[in-house]
C-alpha cells in the first residue's frame, strides 16, 4: 500500500509574483533577460526554463550562462552596453519612486542638489529607457514608492519620451498585482491583482489616480502550472528566498 | 626600455591638488585600494574624481578629498548604498556630475580619441539633462534626423587602475572575467598609474595566459605598482574575492574610527597588518 502523497501548498504571494515577472519575458524571442532581485531573477529563470527558451541569461557577472550554468558566452560591462544600445535586452529593474507615466527614480529623494536620501544614481535607467524594453519591479507597493512626481527622473516615463524610437515600459509587477500603461494617455493602469488582493487595496497604496483595465473585474493574475511551480520550488529556489522578499501570502 | 616600478607613494606623489582624476574597476570591483590609500596618506585635495564609483569614492569624499563628483553610481555591490558618499552628498559636501553609465563610458571614449564629445542615445527625457544644463545635445546630419545626447569627453589628468599582473614596463593584464574599462580609463588620460597583484617578467605575462589578457599597453603608463591585495577589500578575480565581513564592517563603522585603525599607518603594509588583526580577532 502507498501513502497518500501531501497536497501541493497552493502558490504563495512570492510565488504569484515570480509567474507575473516571467511573463515580462514571454515572446521576448532571443535578448538578454536582466533581472534586478531575487524575484525577477527566479522569473527569467522560470521563463527560460518554460516558455521562453531562446532567453539569454548571465550568472550575474560577466558570463552568459544557460540554465545548467554552462558558460555560452561573454558579457562584461562593456559589451552589456553595447547589448543595451543594440535593444537586445529586456531588463526588470528596481524602483525608488515610480510615477503614472512610469517615470523611475533610482537616485536620490528629495532636492538632487542637496538630497534628503541619497541612493545609488541615475545608473543605466536613462539608457535602458531610450534603447529596450524596461519592466519595473517593487516588492512593496506604497504611496511612498508610487507617488505624483518622482524626484529625480532616471528611467524616463511615457510623458518624457516623446520621439524615443525605441522606448517601451512593458510592465510593473509589484506585491500586489500587474500593471502596465495601455491607456490613452499613457498612465498606469491595473491589469492583474495577485489572489487575495482587491481594487481597493491597489488604490490606496498608489499615490496617484490609479486607471483600471476594462469594465469588468480586474483579472486575477494567472495561476502557475504544476510544472511551474515544481521548478520554484524544487530546483529554482529549493531553500525559499523568494519568501523573504515579498512576505509569505 | 624604461623600468617604471614604483611605490605608491611614489604615485601620490606625483599627482596634484585640484587634478582631474580618473579610478578604474566598477563599484566594489577590482578598485586600485592601495594607489587611493596612498592618496589617502599625502595631502593631495580638491580632486575631480570621475569613478564608477565604489569605495574609492566613499573613501576620498569621507577624507574631504573631493571638489565634485563624476560618477553615474556609487555602490559597494553587496551593500548596494555606499555610506560615505551618501553622506557626502547629503551634507551637500561634494559637487556632482551625474551621468548615465553609458554617457560616462562614451565620455572616456571621446577623450581616448581626442574627440570633443560621442552621441549616445541616453540622457535625453531624464533629469541628467536638468541637474547638468551644460550637457549639449546634437542631431544627427543624417536623413533620420534622430537628437542625441552630446556626452562631452572626460579627459583625465591622470588614472589609476589595479590590474591582476604587469611588467615592469608597463604592460598591464587582466585575468579575471571582466576588463571593466581600465583601457579607456588609462588612455583617456594623460598619465596613468597601475598597480598589480604581482610584477613578472615580459614572457610570463603569456607563458599561461591568451594575449587578449593585455589589458593596457605600457606606452600609456607612467608608473607601475607591485601591491599584492591592492583592490582590498573590493574583489581582484581571480586572485581573490571581495572581503565581505571586512566591507560590512567599513559600512558600518564611523569614519575616524575606521580610518584611524586602518589607514594612519605610514604605508600599505601597515594597512595589510592591521586588516590581519581584525581578522583574528574575529576568529
Amino acid at each position: 500500500m502507498t501513502a497518500a502523497r501531501p497536497p501541493v501548498p497552493a502558490p504563495s504571494r512570492a510565488e504569484y509574483c515570480v509567474i507575473a515577472c516571467a511573463e515580462a519575458w514571454r515572446d521576448a524571442g532571443e535578448v538578454l533577460a536582466s533581472p534586478m532581485g531575487p524575484i525577477p531573477s527566479l522569473g527569467a529563470r522560470l521563463a527560460r526554463r518554460t516558455f521562453s527558451p531562446d532567453l539569454l541569461l548571465t550568472d550575474g557577472e560577466a558570463l552568459l550562462v544557460g540554465p545548467g550554468g554552462e558558460v555560452e558566452g561573454w558579457l562584461p560591462y562593456r559589451r552589456h552596453l553595447t547589448m543595451v544600445t543594440g535593444g537586445r535586452r529586456h531588463v526588470m529593474m528596481g524602483a525608488s519612486q515610480l510615477d503614472r507615466h512610469g517615470n523611475q527614480n533610482i537616485s536620490c529623494v528629495g532636492d538632487w542638489a542637496r538630497p534628503a536620501r541619497q541612493l545609488l544614481g541615475v545608473r543605466g535607467a536613462p539608457v535602458n529607457t531610450l534603447n529596450h524594453p524596461v519592466s519595473y519591479w517593487v516588492p512593496r507597493h506604497s504611496r511612498r514608492v508610487f507617488v505624483e512626481q518622482v524626484d529625480m527622473v532616471c528611467g524616463v516615463g511615457y510623458d518624457r519620451a516623446e520621439g524615443a524610437r525605441f522606448h517601451r515600459i512593458p510592465r510593473v509587477v509589484t506585491n500586489l498585482g500587474v500593471f502596465d500603461f495601455e491607456t490613452p494617455d499613457r498612465s498606469m493602469r491595473l491589469r492583474s491583482l495577485h489572489p487575495g488582493v482587491t481594487v481597493e487595496e491597489a488604490r490606496e497604496a498608489t499615490g496617484f489616480p490609479l486607471a483600471v483595465s476594462g469594465r469588468g473585474p480586474v483579472p486575477c493574475t494567472r495561476e502557475p502550472t504544476a510544472e511551474e511551480l515544481r521548478l520554484v520550488r524544487e530546483v529554482l529556489d529549493p531553500d525559499g528566498r523568494r519568501e523573504g522578499e515579498v512576505g509569505a501570502r | 626600455m624604461a623600468d617604471k616600478t614604483m611605490t605608491a607613494d611614489d604615485v601620490a606623489g606625483r599627482l596634484r591638488s585640484g587634478m582631474t582624476l580618473g579610478i578604474g574597476g566598477w563599484g566594489s570591483r577590482r578598485k586600485p585600494m592601495a594607489l587611493v590609500r596612498a592618496l589617502l596618506r599625502s595631502g593631495v585635495t580638491d580632486l575631480t574624481v570621475v569613478s564608477y564609483g565604489g569605495p574609492d569614492v566613499g573613501m576620498l569624499c569621507a577624507a574631504g578629498r573631493v571638489r565634485r563628483l563624476v560618477a553615474p553610481f556609487a555602490t559597494l555591490d553587496s551593500v548596494p548604498l555606499e555610506p560615505h558618499f551618501r553622506a557626502a552628498r547629503e551634507a551637500g559636501a561634494i559637487a556632482m556630475t551625474e551621468l548615465d553609465e553609458a554617457m560616462f563610458m562614451w565620455g572616456l571614449h571621446a577623450a581616448a580619441n581626442r574627440l570633443p564629445f560621442m552621441p549616445v542615445r541616453a540622457g535625453l527625457g531624464s533629469d541628467v539633462m536638468r541637474v547638468n544644463p551644460e550637457l549639449r545635445t546634437v542631431r544627427s546630419p543624417y536623413g533620420d534626423g534622430e537628437e542625441f545626447v552630446a556626452a562631452p569627453a572626460l579627459r583625465l589628468d591622470a588614472a589609476l587602475v589595479h590590474l591582476n599582473r604587469a611588467d615592469r614596463l608597463g604592460n598591464g593584464q587582466y585575468l579575471g572575467p571582466d576588463p571593466y574599462f581600465d583601457d579607456l580609463f588609462c588612455e583617456a588620460a594623460d598619465e596613468a598609474y597601475l598597480s598589480c597583484e604581482r610584477l613578472v617578467e615580459t614572457g610570463a605575462l603569456t607563458a599561461d595566459a591568451a594575449p587578449q589578457t593585455l589589458l593596457v599597453p605600457r606606452h600609456g603608463v607612467s608608473g607601475v605598482v607591485e601591491a599584492p591585495g591592492g583592490a582590498h577589500f573590493t574583489s581582484c578575480a581571480p586572485d581573490h574575492a571581495r572581503d565581505e565581513a571586512f566591507q560590512r564592517m567599513y559600512a558600518a563603522t564611523p569614519w575616524d574610527g575606521f580610518a584611524g585603525r586602518f589607514l594612519s599607518g605610514p604605508d600599505e603594509h601597515a594597512y595589510t597588518r592591521a586588516v590581519r588583526a581584525w581578522h583574528e580577532e574575529r576568529r
